[in-house]
């Protein structure tokens, strides 16, 4: 695999997909505003470097399993963003068509196997996921995605023993935003490092990372995924990193410090990663570019999404069984 | 033909399935070498292995999503849930996960995975340990649910219910393990939501589930000797379920009695007396009976549990001081 920190395309692709992540989160964020997003929506603002480092460390056969906070997860792996905001505005042509939502992103096609929504499930689903392909003997990984307050679950613990016992290609990834909801996970977990400090009590090495540099991220990935796809087992990574935003759409995020914010913020991924891409040689016009294709992909992805119809009734009762129906009787 | 025990039935119809399938692959607490704790699964490791018959260790949430992680990705998992009541710990991966994936995703994933588990009392294994949970599992959108009344349907129904799509949570009642059919020779392979009846008599109709089908089946036999005949139906499958066959047979007695070992509120036979009344009242006789639990916890002490449970003299009973008012 060509390594990123020598390879300047490689490097602005990088920068492309996070600057792509952000520029549509931040149009998701404008389209609630105009009541055009519905429902509730958990924004990745701030932590773009963690998915769009590993989702170029993962094959097109790898598995993503990401959580309600997802919309990053599967733009990264390559899904176009009109079906994501369609899907995000409830129309038909959404991604699911409208019936899964902003925390249910899914695209099997792209090895997007599913946003999850309830804490803790998605980390023994991937697991499940890499026994497949332990037992069918493909080399194919899961890498699985969640927040700090998942260290608190017990399906955390439950995934972390199984995967290690079976030694299964499973990457799990916290992305330490250091907040559970609107609470300081610090003051609710018994260690300091909520994924890595748990991670030796099953036999595995405690990998932290800079999510917010895309480069170290990018490294751990490639390492982590390598040694999964190699049946040396899975590993536990915890990228800290910062969301923007607050929790979710009802959230403005005010229980954090001002001090706090401003610091991360001026950690953001993506003009840190402007600024050493300028020093690598990059040109200001060739990022200047990257922005302005980005802004033109998301306006025309608001312009589809806005144009898409709601779904139609015949979407309904459709698909509960793989006969694609629902009957439950005769 | 040959006389298998309900738990025999259960690893003949594994073994059926394992040995025409390669991607059918089990998992569970025990299950292995030790043949599962119901003995339900004895043989299957040494002739399948430990790759195919993988001991986990105690995490409900772990099976369940690994079964459901691997029948997304390509396998057709069976999951044991050991007793039926710690589908408490693991309903999220159940309830949430599994039932609703394939309609929230509009039908980009399906899970072909079978979660059996041993149901139900008569043990006096008390409160935790002897649930009859066929109605958490049937009021959930996105599951089938299969629950067997003896070994022959036990080989059948575990084979459709490994060839289906779609999840099944397949119920095993603890009570009939120990209890013998005939099962005949070659492959067997039924046919999930088709109702069986049992017995065909004018005067009521006995709709019975599981553990229950054998109860009903003796009461319709004291009944007849009163000379009382009683049709017996064997529900078999509660989602699909095959409201023809019950309405049909509802219909030409002008009576329903449940027989259920669920607790009372929300129990299947509410479901199926509120369909018999809008579908079928004006062939109705007579009301509705539901014959259950009472709506407690299951004691432990047998003189308690056998109170609880419908038993064949209460199913008489009701019967006849019904079919007398």
């Amino acid at each position: 695999m060509t390594s990123v920190a020598t390879d300047l395309s490689a490097k602005l692709e990088l920068y492309r997909v996070q600057v792509a992540l952000r520029e549509f989160e931040r149009r998701a964020h404008d389209l609630f505003l105009e009541n055009l997003v519905k429902g509730t929506s958990h924004l990745g603002l701030g932590q773009e470097a963690v998915a769009a480092g590993f989702a170029a460390a993962m094959r097109p056969t790898d598995w993503t399993f990401a959580t309600y906070r997802g919309h990053n997860h599967t733009l990264a792996r390559g899904v176009p963003m009109t079906p994501v905001l369609a899907e995000l505005m409830g129309r038909s042509n959404g991604l699911m068509a409208g019936k899964g939502g902003s925390m249910h992103l899914t695209s099997v096609e792209h090895g997007m196997m599913g946003s999850y929504a309830i804490i803790g499930a998605h980390l023994v689903i991937a697991c499940g996921a890499a026994w497949s392909a332990q037992y069918r003997g493909t080399d194919q990984v899961a890498v699985c995605f969640f927040g700090d307050g998942t260290t608190n679950i017990g399906a955390f613990h439950e995934a972390l023993n199984f995967a290690a016992i079976w030694k299964l290609p499973v990457v799990f990834v916290c992305e330490n935003n250091l907040y559970m909801e609107y609470t300081r996970t610090s003051e609710i977990t018994a260690v300091e490092h909520p994924a890595a400090d748990r991670a030796r009590a099953y036999g595995l090495e405690p990998i932290i990372v800079d999510g917010n540099d895309v480069d170290a991220v990018f490294d751990v990935a490639t390492t982590a995924i390598n040694r999964a796809r190699a049946g040396e087992g899975p590993s536990m990574i915890e990228a800290k990193t910062y969301r923007h935003g607050g929790h979710s759409r009802a959230d403005p995020g005010k229980y954090r410090p001002d001090e706090e914010v401003k610091a991360w913020l001026a950690r953001d991924p993506i003009p840190m990663y402007h600024a050493r891409l300028l020093a690598e040689g990059a040109s200001e016009e060739q990022l200047v570019a990257i922005h302005h294709a980005v802004m033109a992909e998301v306006d025309q992805a608001t312009e589809e999404a806005k144009a898409g119809t709601p779904p139609g009734p015949e979407l309904l009762m459709k698909d509960v069984w793989a006969d694609g129906g629902s009957q439950w009787r005769n | 033909m040959a006389q298998l025990t309900f738990r025999e039935a259960i690893a003949y119809g594994l073994a059926q399935e394992m040995r025409r399938d390669s991607s059918v692959v089990m998992i569970g607490e025990d299950i292995g070498a030790a043949g599962g704790v119901f003995k339900g699964t004895v043989g299957l490791f040494e002739e399948f292995g430990p790759v195919r018959v993988r001991d986990t260790p105690i995490s409900e949430q772990a099976i369940l999503g690994a079964a459901m992680g691997a029948a997304m990705t390509g396998l057709r998992p069976v999951a044991e849930i050991m007793f039926s009541d710690f589908f408490a710990v693991c309903w999220d991966i159940v309830a949430n996960e599994i039932a609703k994936s394939r309609y929230m995703t509009n039908g980009q994933v399906s899970f072909p995975l079978v979660i059996r588990s041993g149901n139900g009392g008569g043990l006096r294994f008390g409160a935790q340990h002897s649930q009859s949970i066929e109605n958490w599992a049937m009021m959930i959108p996105g599951l089938k649910v299969v629950v067997p009344s003896n070994a022959t349907d036990v080989v059948g129904l575990m084979a459709a219910a490994i060839r289906d799509p779609d999840p099944v949570i397949f119920l095993e009642a603890k009570a009939l393990y120990p209890t013998k059919s005939e099962v005949p020779d070659g492959e067997v392979v039924d046919t999930l939501g088709s109702a069986k009846v049992l017995r065909s008599g004018p005067d009521a109709t006995l709709v019975a589930l599981g553990a229950m089908v054998p109860r009903a089946n003796a009461a319709a036999a004291e009944l007849a000797e009163q000379g009382i005949d009683c049709t017996v139906v064997d529900v078999r499958s509660l989602v699909p379920l095959d409201t023809q066959t019950i309405l049909r047979e509802v219909s030409a007695t002008g009576r329903m009695f449940t027989v259920e070992e669920n607790p009372r509120l929300c129990g299947w036979g509410a479901e199926l007396s509120s369909i018999v009344t809008e579908e079928a009242f004006y062939d109705l006789d007579g009301p509705i009976v539901r014959i259950t639990t009472p709506h407690i916890p299951l004691p432990a002490a047998d003189a308690l549990e056998d109170m609880a449970i419908p038993s064949v003299e209460r199913i008489v009973e009701t019967v006849v001081k019904s079919l007398n008012s």
